[in-house]
Order: C-alpha cells, then sequence, then structure tokens
C-alpha cells in the first residue's frame, strides 16, 4: 500500500479535491482520552507509514492518521477495497493499529475505511456521538472477541476408521465378497451417509456452542459462514460466531469447547482470538447483546 | 491481557508479542472489519465506504486467488 501506489492513484481519482498535497483523516478507532492512547499513537504507524496522533473531544479520543486525499478519497478507496491485495494491506494495518491499541486500553474498533474530510469533522463526529460512545466503551471494557468456527469435512469423515467395525447391515457379507456392481455401490451409499453424518453432526456442535459458553459471554453475534476461495480451511464452514467475553474468561471460554468435536470424525471447531471487539462495536446503544 | 491499566503483568507481554508475530487468517480479518467495527454516519465519503463494503466483502471473499498472485496468509 505505501510502496509507491501513491502517485498512480491519485491521478487515476477524478476527485474534485485536485491538490496532489491534500490530506483527509483516517479514523482506526475511538477511546477515552488519556495517556494509554497517546502511548498507542507515539509507538505505531499508521497507513501510508505516516505517524499517528489522538483528535481529542471532552473525554474522547480519536486514533487518527493523515492519509492522501486522493488514495484515499470516495473513487480512491473504492478501487482500493476492490482489489484483493491492496484490501489486504489496508485491512492489516488497520487492524495492527487497533489491535495495538486495544493491548493498551479499551478501544472502538471503527469499520475499515473511516475516512473524514479534515480533524474537524472528527473532532465534530466525537461530540455528536459522545453518548454512544462512551456507553459502548464501558460495555467493552475488559472484554475481548473471540471467534469460534464450526466446519464439516465429509472427506475426513470418511478418512476416518469406521466406528466398531462397520456396523453390520443388510449388506451383510465382508465387501471382498460382493461383485464389483455392489461393491461400488456399497460405497457410494457410505459416502452419501459419512456425508450426511458429517454436516448432521456438525450442525448439533454448532447449535451447542452457545449453551456450553453460556454462563462465560456478554454477547454473541453471528457471522456469515466463509465461503470462496478465501475460505481455505478444509470442509465447509457452518457457523461462524463471535462471542464477547470477559478477559479472565478466556481460558474457561477455551477449557467449555474443548473435546467438543472429539468422536465426531468431519467435525471440526476452530477458536480464533481474542480479538477487539469488531463483532460488537456495530451498534452502539442497542442490540447485539444474548 | 489487555485490561492491564498499568498493571503490566509478564502474560501481558507475551500476549503482545503473539499478537505481534501472529498473521490471522485474511477473512476473519475481513469478517470483522467489513462487518464489524463502530458505522458512523454524517461524512460522504464515509457514507460510500458503508453502503459498498457488504457488497465488496462478498467480491473480495469470492474473488479467486490465482497462482501469481498467491494469498498473503
Amino acid at each position: 500500500m505505501n510502496t509507491g501506489a501513491e502517485a498512480p492513484a491519485a491521478a487515476s481519482a477524478p476527485d474534485h479535491r485536485t491538490d496532489p498535497a491534500a490530506t483527509m483523516s483516517y479514523v482506526y478507532a475511538v477511546g477515552r482520552a488519556g495517556t494509554a492512547l497517546d502511548t498507542a499513537a507515539d509507538r505505531l504507524a499508521g497507513l501510508e507509514d505516516g505517524p499517528l496522533r489522538t483528535v481529542t473531544s471532552e473525554g474522547l479520543a480519536a486514533l487518527v492518521s493523515s492519509v492522501p486525499a486522493g488514495a484515499y478519497g470516495e473513487a480512491g478507496i473504492r478501487a482500493r477495497l476492490e482489489d484483493l491485495t491492496e484490501l489486504a494491506a489496508l485491512a492489516r494495518t488497520h487492524h495492527a493499529v487497533v489491535e495495538a491499541a486495544y493491548a493498551g486500553t479499551t478501544v472502538l474498533p471503527m469499520r475499515l475505511a473511516t475516512v473524514y474530510l479534515d480533524d474537524a469533522r472528527v473532532r465534530a463526529m466525537l461530540e455528536e456521538r459522545d453518548t454512544d460512545f462512551t456507553e459502548a466503551l464501558g460495555w467493552l471494557e475488559g472484554h475481548v472477541e473471540l471467534g469460534v468456527k464450526v466446519y464439516a469435512d465429509p472427506r475426513e469423515a470418511a478418512a476416518a476408521p469406521p466406528p466398531v467395525a462397520e456396523p453390520p447391515t443388510a449388506e451383510g457379507p465382508a465387501p471382498a465378497a460382493l461383485s464389483p456392481g455392489r461393491a461400488y455401490l456399497r460405497q457410494r451409499r457410505q459416502e452419501r451417509r459419512h456425508h450426511r453424518d458429517a454436516y448432521r453432526a456438525a450442525g448439533g456442535v454448532a447449535g451447542a456452542v452457545p449453551d456450553r459458553v453460556a454462563g462465560l459471554v456478554r454477547a454473541r453475534v453471528a457471522h456469515r459462514p466463509q465461503q470462496g476461495e478465501l475460505a481455505s480451511a478444509a470442509g465447509e464452514n457452518i457457523a461462524n460466531e463471535a462471542y464477547l467475553v470477559a478477559v479472565d474468561r478466556v481460558e474457561d471460554f477455551h477449557r467449555a469447547l474443548a473435546g467438543l468435536a472429539d468422536g465426531l470424525p468431519g467435525v471440526r471447531v476452530e477458536i480464533t482470538g481474542p480479538w477487539a471487539p469488531y463483532s460488537f462495536a456495530t451498534v452502539p446503544t442497542a442490540g447485539g447483546r444474548a | 491481557m489487555r485490561e492491564d491499566r498499568g498493571d503490566v503483568e509478564p502474560a501481558a507481554l507475551t500476549e503482545e508479542e503473539s499478537l505481534a508475530g501472529r498473521q490471522v487468517a485474511l477473512i476473519d480479518l475481513l469478517d470483522r472489519l467489513l462487518n464489524g467495527g463502530a458505522v458512523l454516519t454524517g461524512d460522504l465519503v464515509l457514507s460510500v465506504a458503508d453502503v459498498d463494503l457488504v457488497r465488496i466483502n462478498l467480491r473480495a471473499v469470492i474473488h479467486s486467488i490465482t497462482p501469481d498472485d498467491p494469498a498473503p496468509w
């Protein structure tokens, strides 16, 4: 992102802001004004390797860095978000700043590509949303987000040794004794059964997760199951959730889900995080509470 | 871990180190950065991003990774 992409991006962006030196204010997160946030700002670099600063309004402060108006204006940001490489770089930088800030103090992460025309607009936004932000920060205080993903992988189920030496069925004789046609049909039937079993078992596991962690979490959000090329994990993601968990309950959370997929070939549970509470910053005042 | 306000425990340092060295999966990151995060209203630029992000999310996730443009994660 900061590798000389600036000039072409600025040139290709027919923005109404034509001054190449013009900058805008990119906001990463909002937290309570104070040394923790100032320290984070001093220690980190933002997009385009620009220095971070805090923009304060009363008790709140936004973590901000300046970005070129051409590359991050309306057209620039649109192009950037639609290029996977650029999107990845933008996301990783945004994330690095939020993550590092969250390590020092509770912050409300902003959605990717939250850009303001200047610091005055950022300050105005802080004033306007003062109550929401303060409430949300209080709510998130001392909590982290953990992701839970459940996968169904029929191939893995098929590869697993059959439970208790293949229960005797109407098929009767062992495979060796079968004619090729019957052996084929039998195998197809087994495949279908593995497939069905894996999905059924994964569904059961996914359904059990909220109950298992019920006493340990403050809120839960269901994300869309991950699909497509970026979802490179083996199997199909059938549940993709985020939980808001108090920092001192994180271990309990892991423990509560340990062994959930044991003895279920073709089902896998993945826990990601801890994350800054991205999934719980969307609606500061209402909703999202389990 | 992160609740520390002044009381820096050894755990806090390890956590920070592991965060620095850890490369999170892009798809998990995009789940959060495109669907999560506080959404603010009132700014022209933001409103563009806000509306588009859901669509971009889909597109990016479906977007295939070509062999000469390998995934960076």
